[in-house]
């Protein structure tokens, strides 16, 4: 509960600095915390990806495109009315949904119903994996993991196509 | 009693539902298109959470066999969120490397600067 209202604080803190880079870092920040919050949800593999992937590449990432542009953010022109009138009439709808959600850590909920407690029972003698969520990531759904791997790839691929042009159209304006 | 009881039930939507609001509100709002992509990945994380609260089982461990333990929180949306962790540094990665290439072509990553240079005709 703590850590989910520091989450909050950061956030409105990302909302409102106008320096990227302070921007950058708060997100880095929120990552981490975002990671503790999935370790006391029993989420450790996401946690540990989460911290890696989410605090570590995406903050590299950002501080390297930072570098390549500006880092301060100009004030913006057009009146925050709309935005904040389509934001909260989402939030509105979405509290409305919270409503009828059922209540936070019962076993007798939905989706403790369907197909993980087959996984639970059965990883060990299907998979000989006891890590239930490798053995549901790898064997069990292991075509979604390789359309996951598609998407990086493509991604990859598309990266590398727009800065390799990038190369190639700033070395005749550094020769000339 | 019940208003407590209820506050404590709904938190982590709450929560969720504020983080993914403002997620929204930056996207819609802000001109500066890093910031942007800050709060698309706003919005993605707290699509984390509300696919990780429900798993939970108060109680329960980590999904990971053991005899000493009986009740495992559920491990299909740690699966289905790692999936999505990593197809989003993927797409963020896709996005900066379009904002590098936007700042190379026109010289500004504002949305505001962009429009004004269209409208000129350069």
């Amino acid at each position: 509960m703590v850590l989910l209202t520091l989450m909050a604080i950061i956030t409105v803190g990302i909302v409102r600095i106008r320096n990227l880079f302070g921007v950058v870092v708060l997100s880095g920040i929120y990552s981490f915390l975002m990671a503790s919050v999935m370790i006391v949800l029993d989420a450790v593999d996401v946690a540990m990806t989460e911290a890696s992937v989410g605090a570590g590449i995406s903050t590299v990432l950002m501080l390297s495109v930072l570098y390549l542009t500006k880092s301060r953010e100009s004030v913006p022109t057009s009146t925050p009315l709309f935005p904040v009138i389509v934001a909260a009439a989402a939030a509105a709808m979405l509290l409305f949904g919270t409503l009828d959600l059922p209540p936070f850590g019962e076993a007798a909920t939905a989706v403790h119903q369907h197909v993980a407690p087959h996984y639970l029972a059965k990883s060990m003698e299907e998979t000989g994996v006891p890590n239930v969520v490798t053995s549901v990531l790898a064997s069990y759904r292991g075509y979604d993991t390789l359309g996951e791997t598609t998407v990086i790839f493509t991604a990859g691929i598309a990266v590398l196509m727009l800065l390799r042009g990038r190369r190639k159209s700033t070395k005749p304006s550094t020769d000339a | 009693m019940a208003v407590i009881e209820s506050i404590i039930q709904h938190y982590n939507h709450w929560i969720m539902i504020f983080l993914m609001v403002s997620g929204l509100y930056i996207v819609v709002n802000r001109g500066n298109m890093v910031k942007k992509l800050v709060g698309l990945s706003l919005f993605q994380t707290s699509v984390y959470l509300i696919y990780i609260t429900p798993g939970k089982i108060l109680g329960g461990t980590p999904p990971i066999l053991d005899d000493a333990f009986t009740v495992y929180s559920n491990p299909l949306p740690h699966v289905l969120i790692l999936t999505a962790i990593v197809v989003g540094v993927a797409t963020l990665a896709l996005g900066l490397a379009l904002v590098v290439r936007i700042n190379e072509a026109y010289g500004s990553i504002e949305e505001d600067e962009l429009f004004a240079n269209g409208e000129d005709g350069t």
